[in-house]
């Protein structure tokens, strides 16, 4: 890479934060249930789709965080959405493709997706 | 474009860690992710130093920003299962306070870290030392793209506002030394950067060095923009690998993207920076004698005026600063020298990184604002004396330093208040002691340490401090006189007063402070034969008491025939044979035997 002025450094700035913005832990938070149950029922995709849906809208500053089993094993892959300031949103049965709804509606714009929602705190 | 991971582990590949076994943690860890498909999920990261090597290895997983200590391979496969995959801290991997014992999952709560204030550490074990991009991502090189948009003398004044002082020992305005710099006649000037670190004990530098070299470039190429100078050397100990490595790869980098070399940041201003690796003497440490080793001479000082900024490396003006006070350069550009002088005391500003050893609790560097006070530092980061032993003394500044009491912990901590106090800053080093030292034995031991590095150019420091040092070890041999302690303060004080550099002006330092605070304790040695911390073996002897049932016992394991006696009557040591090895003591069936 070559850095000609400081635009050149401001665009790699901005990259780079984005590769290390999971060295903070952020009050927003992404949390997949990653006990045997939830990963049986395919939240490791659940997961790799989350994450491929957040680099791709370059969200950061939003810690992705993972759980055991909390108990609701009929409805993993269970994922939990906290915003600061808001309840906290588990929304269950969630495939892949349910992904990016949750992502850019409710983690970035604060709009709970109704249908998958199975609790609120 | 590199995908985000949902959880960063970071692996300290320091010296320390390294030493105490990192190297294999991270291909363990690299591999168990990979066993379990989660190698785009979760990136591993090899870091610098965090300043607890003594805990090392350690491994911080973030987002979370757990803290572990201690990691072995073996504990690899617990962290992934329980923690990376089912959000299960590792308890047993855990910091725990050394006063509660309580365990510390987060790595901010940790008392350690929540006093110390880092700006030149900042980036320490929380990047990875050999990305640019990294560097980049926390500001890296924005205070040289703002350097570079103003002029020379406005970057100057700058750093004179910040009021940074040098932390390499002498404590000379940073800013006032670069005009000095600046001022000098001649075309071509020169860059120093003084990463010797020869003190006993210090690896501030080093952990800069290795944890986060680009900050130090940086900081010299701000510097030659500033003073006019197209080339830089650091000057580095050959002991220090890793931060040689270090350096040469972020040279390299820069070198490649444009940040160093020709028309850096298209702003036409040319910089290069070398790297010479230095022999290791204390001595070449000291500016002059530092600038002859790079010549390729002998590395010894020579008298100055004239001082580097006018007649330098080859004769050519020569701006020479330490590692830390580079360091600390970037961020001043960035936010503007006011910042960095809202920080610290009224003559002593920003922060200071300090090495703390010894008897203290949590060994290892932390940097704190100027003005903390000594009772701070020791207790609440240290985490105060192990073993419910009592504090002593601290002695700061290195070999050359002072020692400090227990009625000087509410020393507000800067370069005035440490001068008046018989002691300095020093580069940072602090050697806590407790009440098993003996302080006379202290001052023997650094008066020892510089008697040995004296380059011997001047006869005050090399005879002088010879002389002195046999006075102590006289005294420490039960063999003082009343004569001896006026004799060790009037050659002092002229060592200090006929020894060309600081290294013979420092050196009767030590044993000035401990007469000063301690002078008790000599008095003791030489007036009562004993010695109060203990530690003398001049003064410890053994004595059989009336309990001595005549076994003989003792008589067989003497190495030196020092007992005599006949069977079932009681023995006798013969105190000038006795060489106080202490095995008849141990081998008494009867503890008829006493130390004392
Ligand atoms: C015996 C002796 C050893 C020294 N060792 C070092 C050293 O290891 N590192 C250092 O930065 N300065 C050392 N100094 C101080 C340097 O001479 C010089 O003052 C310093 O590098 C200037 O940088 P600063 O203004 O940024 O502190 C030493 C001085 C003496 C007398
Ligand atoms: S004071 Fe000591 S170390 Fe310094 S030049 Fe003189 S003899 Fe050498
Ligand atoms: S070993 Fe103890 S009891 Fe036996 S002779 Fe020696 S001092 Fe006396
Ligand atoms: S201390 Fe050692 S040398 Fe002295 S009397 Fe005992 S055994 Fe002998
Ligand atoms: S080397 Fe790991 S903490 Fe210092």
């Amino acid at each position: 890479m070559t850095i000609k002025n400081l635009e050149d450094l401001r665009k790699i700035k901005e990259r780079a934060k984005l590769s290390t913005s999971a060295r903070r832990k952020s009050e927003t938070q992404v949390i997949v249930g990653m006990g045997t149950c939830g990963i049986a029922a395919g939240a490791r995709d659940v997961m790799a789709a989350i994450l491929d849906e957040m680099s791709r809208a370059g969200v950061h500053d939003v810690s992705v965080m993972q759980d055991g089993c909390i108990g609701m094993c009929q409805k993993e892959p269970l994922v939990d959405i906290v915003r600061p300031g808001e309840p906290r949103v588990t929304y269950g049965n969630v495939k892949p493709a349910d992904v990016p709804a949750i992502i850019s509606e409710h983690l970035v714009n604060g709009r709970i997706v109704s249908g998958l929602v199975v609790a609120k705190v | 474009m590199e995908k985000l991971a949902r959880a960063h582990v970071l692996i300290c590949g320091g010296t320390g860690c390294s030493s105490s076994g990192s190297k294999e943690i991270i291909p363990e860890m690299r591999g168990k992710l990979k066993a379990k498909g989660m190698e785009d999920e979760i990136k591993v990261v090899e870091t610098g130093c965090h300043g607890l090597c003594e805990l090392g290895p350690l491994v911080i997983v973030y987002p979370e920003g757990v803290f572990y200590i201690r990691v072995k391979a073996s504990d690899v496969e617990e962290i992934v299962e329980n923690h990376l995959i089912k959000g299960r801290v590792v308890d047993r991997l855990l910091y725990r306070e050394p006063a509660t014992h309580a365990t510390v999952p987060d790595y901010d709560d940790i008392a350690f870290y929540k006093k110390q204030q880092r700006y030149a550490l900042v980036n320490c074990g929380h990047i990875n030392p050999e990305s640019l991009e990294e560097y980049i991502g926390t500001d890296g090189y924005e205070g040289l793209a703002k350097a570079l948009s103003m002029k020379p003398e406005e970057v100057i004044e700058e750093v004179k506002k910040s009021g940074l002082r040098g932390r390499g020992g002498g404590g000379f305005p940073t800013g006032t030394k670069w005009q000095f710099t600046r001022n000098a006649v001649g075309s071509k000037k020169y860059v120093i950067c003084n990463a010797d670190e020869g003190d006993p004990g210090a690896f501030m530098d080093r952990s800069v060095l290795e944890g986060d070299p680009h900050r130090v470039l940086e900081g010299m190429i701000i510097c030659g923009y500033a003073v006019g100078a197209d080339e830089g050397y650091i000057y580095c100990r050959a002991e220090y690998p890793l931060a040689i490595k270090r350096l040469r790869g972020a040279i390299g980098q820069a070198l490649e993207s444009g940040l160093l070399g020709e028309n850096i940041l298209g702003s036409g201003f040319n910089f290069m920076i070398h790297i010479k690796e230095g022999a290791g003497a204390f001595v070449c440490g000291e500016e002059t004698a530092l600038i002859a080793s790079i010549e390729g001479r002998r590395g010894m000082p020579r008298p100055r005026p004239p001082f580097p900024a006018n007649s330098g490396l080859w004769g050519k003006p020569s701006n020479i600063n330490n590692v830390e006070t580079f360091a600390n350069v970037p961020s001043i550009m960035r936010d503007g020298g006011d910042y960095f002088a809202s920080q610290g005391t009224e003559t002593s500003k920003g922060t200071k990184v300090f090495a703390l050893t010894g008897k203290i609790n949590n060994t290892g560097l932390a940097e704190v604002p100027m003005g903390i006070t000594m009772r701070e530092i020791i207790y609440d980061i240290g985490g105060g004396i192990p073993n419910g032993k009592k504090f002593k003394a601290v002695q700061i500044g290195g070999p050359s330093g002072g020692c400090l009491p227990e009625q000087l912990l509410d020393l507000a901590v800067d370069y005035e208040s440490l001068i008046r106090a018989g002691a300095m800053m020093g580069s940072g080093g602090l050697v806590v002691m407790d009440e098993t030292t003996c302080m006379v034995d202290v001052a023997r031991y650094f008066l020892n340490f510089t008697q040995d590095e004296s380059c011997g150019k001047c006869t005050p420091c090399r005879e002088g401090t010879k002389r002195m040092l046999e006075i102590l070890n006289r005294i420490c041999e039960g063999k003082g006189t009343e004569e001896d302690i006026p004799l060790l303060e009037s050659m002092a004080q002229s060592i200090k007063a006929g020894s060309l550099c600081a290294l013979g002006q420092t050196a009767p330092n030590p044993v000035l402070s401990t007469l000063n605070f301690f002078r008790h304790e000599y008095e003791a040695h030489i007036r009562d034969h004993k010695c109060p911390a203990g530690v003398c073996t001049a003064f410890v002897g053994y004595t059989i008491t009336e309990g001595c049932r005549g076994c003989g016992l003792c008589k067989k394991v003497c190495p030196a025939d020092a007992i005599s006696g006949e069977v079932k009557a009681k023995h006798i040591i013969d105190p000038d044979k006795c060489i106080k090895c202490g095995a008849c003591q141990s081998k008494c069936p009867f503890k008829a035997i006493e130390k004392g």
